[in-house]
């Protein structure tokens, strides 16, 4: 990573943006990657889409810029906040963790006396912003705001560690491979989608405004290479994956094949992926309209839905490369 | 006569798969009030108030439906057994009265006495496939006469106002939002006002993506009855609404993240007019929204709904107070609309 | 076509969801003996046309999903034992000790083996055995099973077809299989009788992993009436009586709110006008079949269903009887060639 790329990712990766408030995250992507593009627009549900014309099939690449976060449900009399979860959000991990408003405010995340941490419920934890009252918290926070975690990227000998990997960094790859893309006769749809983490739901309007030919997301998989992990074949830092399955999506015969075509042929080291649970976009845009053929590039990711996701530096510049590659070939289907 | 009208929608049968009975008292109540009115192919009702040209077209979307029950057969003894539709308590179902099939044949809900009953026995809640419906035949062959398989079955429960400007009905969700259009429909707007009185929202928000599909709104609002539980011994947030503080206006529930710029524009009106509302705590549960916010390229939605204890019982309670301002609050929402406002190139 | 024929060559065919070719090249060999044109769409669905005769034909769908549930490789270990997964509802009771093909390079045979009973404490077999915890036996060292194996490859179990008394089959995949007869029947009963309205025959995909072939093929078809034909709870002695059909006694009809009343009320007519036999099958919620899509594609539309009763549901055993086939597909015919543009009006509305 060049210091262009770093100042990039780690503002992607710190800024704000739970599902559904991912203005921040928009902003950065649009200016990042105006001067790339033929077009570029924000549609109803806040995708942004970024267009490079061409005359051959329609590609919608979709990554998303949401991440998982906490939404306010409630303020008390001496002013802590209660919360309820965006997405896929664990009570144990979220335990003793900070996290960021929009408008900057800092919060930390405790819990009522339990005789038993297996009770360890959302519901039973709190949010304590340093207000005393109820008034001096709804000052800086209102029923309704998300936060999400707040920590610092870290970067490591060969890992990057932070939170909003899921899917900051399919945003940066997208973002990347747009940069390098020399040319292509393919029409590029790059969209950046909302809501993800909440159902799959901006790419399924973008796909159906869209109506492209072909359908590519991008987004981070689980790994099987910790101890005593669910069993599963890929393994961080062996490149990325080409997905099979997960519960949203059978990945297209022909997409998948031209994926790995294109990994061998460019000697691009790449992984097969079956994911036992979770989704990603392609699940809503294949079955957009008539169907529209899928397949999803993965980047291997430790820790998934915690603040401290990993991924290898190595399988993001490799699922760079893939995509760019992938992109630059006519494409016929 | 909003409330008029609020009695007979909820004492009229509409059992998700059958809300013949309350669309069409619909039907007779708005036909003098829209432009166009048409029943789509899963029965939902949709009707268009037309506005003036450059205006938004506005969707408002109230679910006809309510949760009940559907028989499975009739045993040798002239008992009906049933099965659930929608999301039932288990727990309320003894003791009460249901009407079956178009012939609203009365029937009660039986049980084993208590003096009968073993002490473990009391502590165990009755799954429905152990209870039956007791419509008084004493045969297979008698019941088969006044009930058939198939049938549809509510609960029966009259309307009652009581206590301080409280009501109580089944069906509430969401009669209470069917009312409430109804009632909007009789206004003037400068915009388009598509009407959708939606069916099987209780089966998973079935009837209103394919009401949105046909119509093509620019914008919509959903209008519900939604969970109340300001009750002895909860504390807030787990209240969800409060009944007496106004409508309540939803953030996040399961299927949908309300529109921040309609949502915004609710709120400044309702302060701007002195109207009391809630925002919704808590974010389970999911409405209409839900489809409708994801048909086609995207359709900015909101949803309002009127504070309803005992939710899916037959005997939900609401306040008269949040109903009217509720109507109020959409009125005022729909005549602050500007030229050219919320219309979104595609 | 011979009926019995045509089943027994589909059922013994691999075609689990996601990879559903090897069966739909075998359904569109025998469907395109009736229809005039036959196509495969973007995600797979074979979608066969059958002309009507009025000059603004109404469009009428029936969906049978060719798809059946299955395995799938999910890793091969140091020892050369394949690891999988699941592909639709899978009960993992009935895996143990079943002969599986694996549908790689090449079909490599293997066994799902158990551990003897001799080793296993008496808690342990009390327990049934999760599926991340099974495994493939190939017979092949890792290197040899990588040269014919990879993540991803479909698996099925290996099994040929049964007869049963009573004109009985038993098999894999006559969840839908025996829907995808039906619409060939249906389309053999066509041939010799007038029908106004254009028919789409369709075997859809991926129907065990969220109805996900009738999402897409609904959409672009756009049809006015569409019939999902899938199969219904058999009755066996465990299973109460009024929540099943029993086998022999004609096909279900699908009665609730995923079904337009007319649609079903017709069905009923057609049958009492032919003397043909059915059941009535209650669906109080969600009908879990292609219909619950087909019903809220686009704006709308009137659907229907029809369920051939079936034992053992989602095992390498499920078991119909061919006669009832055989009355659905002529039920579906006369029903279809009952419809004339006229008497239309309260299907496409209520």
């Amino acid at each position: 990573m060049n210091h262009e790329q770093h100042t990039l990712l780690k503002k992607l990766l710190e800024s704000y943006g739970p599902s559904g408030n991912e203005e921040k995250i928009r902003d950065i992507i649009r200016e990042e990657i105006r001067d790339y593009v033929t077009e570029i627009r924000t549609d109803t549900m806040g995708n942004l889409i970024a267009i490079k014309k061409g005359s051959g099939k329609k590609v919608m690449i979709a990554s998303h810029m949401d991440e998982i976060g906490v939404i306010i449900t409630g303020i008390d009399e001496k002013g802590f906040l209660r919360f309820s979860n965006v997405g896929g959000v664990s009570p144990y991990v979220s335990l003793g963790q900070r996290v960021l408003f929009q408008d900057g405010t800092l919060g930390v995340i405790g819990m009522e006396d339990l005789e038993n941490m297996k009770d360890l419920k959302l519901n039973k934890m709190y949010i304590d912003i340093g207000a005393e009252t109820k008034e001096e918290a709804a000052k800086k926070v209102q029923i309704g705001d998300m936060a999400c975690f707040y920590q610092p990227m870290a970067v490591l000998e060969k890992n990057i560690v932070s939170k909003g990997l899921d899917d900051r960094i399919g945003c940066f790859v997208a973002i990347e491979a747009l940069k390098r893309i020399q040319s292509s006769t393919n029409e590029l749809y790059f969209v950046f989608t909302v809501q993800e983490e909440l159902g799959l739901r901006g790419a399924r309007t973008a796909a159906y405004g869209l109506n492209p030919d072909l359908g590519i997301a991008i987004d981070v998989t689980s790994t099987g290479d910790t101890p005593k992990a669910k069993p599963m074949a890929v393994e961080l830092g062996k490149g990325p994956a080409v997905k099979v399955m997960d519960k949203s999506v059978l990945c297209h015969p022909i997409v998948k094949k031209m994926m790995i075509d294109t990994a061998n042929q460019n000697q691009i080291p790449y992984q097969l992926e079956v994911l036992e649970f979770g989704g990603t976009d392609s699940g809503a845009i294949h079955l957009t309209r008539s169907g529209v053929p899928s397949g999803v590039l993965s980047i291997p990711c430790r820790y998934i839905h915690t603040p401290s996701e990993m991924v290898s530096k190595n399988d993001v510049e490799n699922a760079i490369l893939l995509l760019t590659k992938i992109l630059e070939k006519p494409i016929s289907i | 006569m909003p409330l008029k009208l609020l009695k007979n929608l909820t004492e009229a049968c509409g059992v998700s798969g059958n809300e013949d009975e309350v669309r069409n008292l619909l039907h007779d109540a708005i036909a003098p009030y829209v432009d166009e009115i048409q029943v789509d192919p899963m029965g939902n009702l949709i009707a268009v108030k037309k506005g003036k040209e450059g205006y938004p077209r506005i969707l408002l979307a109230a679910h006809m439906d309510e949760v009940g029950f559907m028989v499975k057969s009739i045993d040798d003894n002239g008992f009906v057994k049933f099965v659930p539709i929608g999301g039932i308590d288990e727990r309320i179902l003894i003791s009460k009265v249901v009407q079956i099939g178009k012939n609203k044949v009365p029937g009660v809900i039986g049980a084993k006495a208590i003096h009968l009953q073993e002490p473990d026995e009391r502590k165990k809640t009755l799954k429905p496939n152990q209870l039956y419906i007791d419509i008084g035949a004493k045969s297979k062959e008698e019941g088969e006469k006044l009930v058939k398989r198939g049938d549809y079955i509510s609960f029966s429960s009259e309307y009652v106002e009581y206590g301080d400007q409280l009501v109580k009905a089944k069906a509430l969700d969401d009669r209470v939002g069917c009312a409430i259009l109804a009632e909007i429909l009789k206004g003037h707007y400068a915009s388009t006002i598509i009407a959708a009185f939606t069916v099987q929202e209780e089966i998973g928000l079935r009837g209103a993506g394919v009401a949105a599909y046909r119509t093509d709104p620019d914008i919509a609002i959903v209008i519900e009855g939604t969970t109340c539980y300001d009750v002895a011994d909860i504390k807030e947030p787990d209240y969800i609404t409060q009944l007496g503080h106004g409508p309540a206006l939803s953030i996040l529930d399961a299927a949908s993240y309300s529109d921040k710029h309609i949502r915004n524009r609710l709120s400044r009106i309702a302060e701007k007019n002195n109207i009391k509302f809630q925002f919704k705590q808590g974010t389970a549960g999911g409405n209409d929204a839900g489809r409708i916010h994801l048909t086609k390229s995207g359709i900015p939605t909101a949803t309002v709904s009127v504070p309803c204890r005992y939710i899916h019982s037959p005997v939900s309670v609401m306040h008269k107070q949040d109903f009217q301002n509720c109507i109020r609050w959409i009125e005022l929402f729909l005549e602050s609309i500007q030229k050219e406002e919320w219309i979104y190139e595609s | 076509m011979n009926l019995e024929n045509f089943l027994i060559q589909l059922i013994e065919i691999p075609g689990i969801s996601g990879f559903e070719q090897p069966v739909s090249a075998v359904i569109e060999d025998t469907w395109n003996n009736y229809v005039d044109q036959i196509k495969k769409d973007k995600l797979g669905n074979l979608i066969a046309y059958k002309k009507g005769n009025a000059r603004n034909p109404i469009r009428i769908m029936l969906a049978a999903h060719m798809d059946e549930i299955g395995l799938i490789v999910k890793d091969i270990d140091e020892k050369g034992f394949v690891r999988f997964t699941n592909i639709g509802g899978i009960d993992e009771r009935t895996l143990l000790a079943q002969e599986v093909i694996i549908h790689g390079k090449e079909d490599v045979f293997g066994i799902i083996g158990a551990k003897p009973p001799h080793l296993q404490s008496s808690e342990e077999r009390k327990k049934t055995i999760k599926m991340q915890d099974l495994m493939i036996d190939t017979g092949y060292s890792k290197a040899e099973a990588q040269k014919r194996i990879a993540i991803g490859d479909p698996i099925t179990i290996r099994r040929k077809s049964i007869q049963l008394q009573n004109n009985r089959i038993a098999g894999k995949s006559l969840d839908d299989r025996a829907g995808v007869a039906v619409i060939a029947e249906c389309f053999k009963e066509l041939e010799k009788i007038h029908h106004q309205c254009d028919v789409y025959g369709v075997a859809t995909v991926q129907e065990e992993v969220g109805t996900r072939g009738a999402i897409t093929s609904t959409f672009h078809i756009a049809p006015d009436i569409g019939i999902a034909i899938d199969v219904g709870f058999g009755a066996t002695p465990e299973l109460p009586k009024d929540e099943t059909l029993e086998l022999g006694k004609g096909p279900g009809l699908g009665f609730g709110p995923n079904i337009h009343p007319k649609i079903y009320e017709r069905l009923v007519q057609t049958a009492d006008d032919y003397n043909i036999p059915y059941q009535m099958d209650l669906v109080p919620e969600k009908s879990g079949t292609d219909a619950q899509v087909m019903q809220i594609s686009r704006s709308g539309l009137a659907t229907g269903l029809i369920s051939i009763p079936l034992r053992y549901m989602h095992t390498s055993v499920e078991t119909v009887q061919i006669k009832d086939i055989q009355n659905a597909g002529k039920l579906l015919a006369y029903f279809i060639s009952s419809l004339d543009n006229e008497n239309l009006e309260g299907f496409l509305c209520r």
